[in-house]
Parts: structure tokens; C-alpha cells; sequence
């Protein structure tokens, strides 16, 4: 076994949960908090060699395998990048933002990803937050920060119909039980 | 169920998603005040039944502080607006007043 010091493990080491839908922790994963002017051209290029992606607009997020980016708040955004280059992309992000009234922060090990899939994950989804996920009024590209039952969370949907959902890694336990008991066998209710 | 509108992420957020910040526009008074003055700021509060100014955040959403103008009677939400102002912009005292007519609120009316 490694040294388990210094092995990062994710909050719940890849646990899975498989009923109406698939539930995962899909593992470690690069993520950095950026506050700043979300309009600067700096910013903006800044994000783009992090992630690959532009800066996205209100609610929206820009996600290609484990890079992207997703809009949190007017002047904040989450960057995901892939976990071993997280520390080599901060540096590189401070570098581009000297002078910038900006703030980026790795966050990677203070928060937790899950991935609900294979099966009516909308309506897995629905259970948990006060959010219209029926289909028109919630689409891949969007992302909502919400509540799931009791805590905080940013829920957003894939291509394939997929959610990924983050939370903070102090209740990712809460949340894998949550997503699972909402995909319990028989718990269906077929109104999407 | 209260739904108010955030202004900052464009949500129509439910109450459970919000966090109550109380009466809107109070004008803080510090240093250079009197006692009474300062008494008022720290305790005297509106109670009207009736159209209500008030502070909200979008605590589980955006994390962004707002004003909302409601009836505290029936619960209606006359508009939202951002935290960034000294009282309500005018088409949110239009609103009020298409609904309420000949309403006031502290100075405003
Ligand atoms: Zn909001």
C-alpha cells in the first residue's frame, strides 16, 4: 500500500450505488474558485489556457472531460481542471492575473463530485432540490447551485442525460446517501 | 410557499433556497450620531401589514444578497431588485403602487 499520507484519496473513494440510476463519486478532481471582474479580458484568457474554455455566461456551464468552467455567481467561477495539474494550472492563473483585482484558490480536496447516470436521473435529481428539472426548463449546458435536502450543491446536466453534482466534501457522505436513497429500486415516479 | 425572483442569477428561487436578511434600506448611524440615533438604527423596525421592503440572500443559489418588495397580508411579491441602492428603483414603486395605491414606506412612497 502507499504511503497514506501522501496519497489523496477522494471523499468517498469512488463509492458507487446502482438502482433506478447509477450513483458515483467520480474520484479526485481539479477544481479552483475564481472571484474576480468576470467581463476582463485578462480574466478571460487567463480561463481559457486553464481550462480550455471561455468564460461562461449566467448559469451556464463549459465542461469537456475533467477541464472546464462554471459560473457560480456574478463574479465568481469554478474551474475544473484535471487533478495532478491542479497546483501548475493555479500558478499559471496567478501569473496571467498579477495586478487583477482577482482571487484563485485550489479547492480540490474541499469539495466532492458525483455522477448520476443510466436510468431517469432527472427525476433522482428532482427529489432532492426545488428546482424545474422537467425537459425545456433544464438542459446539458446549464448549471444550478440549489439545495439537496439539507445542504448546498451545484447540480449541472451532460450530454447523455447524466447529472454531475458537487458538494462540500464535510457532507459528501450525507449526499452519496441522499442520491442513493432517491434511486432506490421501485422509487420511480415517471412524471418526466 | 414564498418564490422570489434572484436578480443577480435570474432564478425563480424558493423560499427554502433563500435566507430572510430582514427590514430593507436601513441607513446605518456610527461615529458623529446621536444616542437616539443610534438606538433607532439598531432597534427600531418597521411592522407593517401590508407592503414590505425587504433583504433577502440567495444563500443555497448564488450567495448574493437582494431586496425584495412583498405584502406582508397576503404574500405578494410586488418585484425584486439588486442590494446596490438607496431605495427602490421606480418601476418597482410603480408595481407597488398599481397594486396598492396610495401606499408608503418609511420615506417612500
Ligand atoms: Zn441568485
Amino acid at each position: 500500500m502507499s504511503d497514506p499520507v501522501s496519497a489523496p484519496v477522494s471523499a468517498m473513494n469512488h463509492a458507487s450505488y446502482v438502482g433506478i440510476a447509477r450513483v458515483e463519486e467520480t474520484g479526485l478532481q481539479g477544481m479552483i474558485t475564481l472571484r474576480g471582474d468576470l467581463s476582463s479580458a485578462t480574466l478571460g484568457k487567463a480561463i481559457k489556457a486553464a481550462t480550455g474554455q471561455g468564460v461562461p455566461d449566467v448559469r451556464r456551464v463549459a465542461v469537456d472531460g475533467d477541464s472546464g468552467a462554471c459560473w457560480m455567481s456574478p463574479d465568481e467561477l469554478l474551474l475544473l481542471v484535471p487533478y495532478a495539474e491542479v497546483e501548475a494550472k493555479l500558478a499559471a492563473l496567478n501569473e496571467t492575473l498579477k495586478g487583477e483585482h482577482a482571487l484563485a484558490v485550489n479547492v480540490s480536496d474541499a469539495r466532492a463530485v458525483f455522477r448520476v447516470s443510466n436510468g431517469p436521473a432527472r427525476e433522482v435529481m428532482a427529489k432532492l432540490a426545488p428546482v424545474d428539472l422537467s425537459p425545456g426548463a433544464f438542459e446539458p449546458g446549464e448549471i444550478r447551485r440549489t439545495r439537496l435536502a439539507q445542504v448546498a450543491g451545484a447540480i449541472w446536466m451532460e450530454e447523455d442525460g447524466a447529472f454531475r453534482v458537487i458538494c462540500f466534501r464535510s457532507v459528501a457522505d450525507y449526499v452519496f446517501k441522499l442520491l442513493s436513497v432517491a434511486a432506490q429500486p421501485g422509487s420511480e415516479v415517471g412524471v418526466f | 410557499m414564498l418564490t422570489l425572483h434572484c436578480p443577480y442569477c435570474g432564478v425563480n428561487a424558493d423560499e427554502t433556497e433563500l435566507d430572510a436578511g430582514g427590514e430593507a434600506h436601513i441607513k446605518r448611524h456610527g461615529p458623529g450620531s446621536d444616542d437616539n440615533q443610534f438606538h433607532d438604527y439598531l432597534f427600531t423596525r418597521e411592522n407593517p401589514k401590508g407592503v414590505h421592503l425587504e433583504r433577502w440572500r440567495h444563500a443555497a443559489g448564488c450567495g448574493k444578497w437582494f431586496h425584495a418588495a412583498r405584502c406582508t397580508a397576503t404574500l405578494e411579491v410586488f418585484g425584486t431588485y439588486p442590494a446596490q441602492v438607496y431605495e427602490p428603483p421606480q418601476d418597482i414603486k410603480d408595481a407597488i403602487s398599481a397594486k396598492r395605491p396610495g401606499w408608503s414606506w418609511r420615506e417612500f412612497e
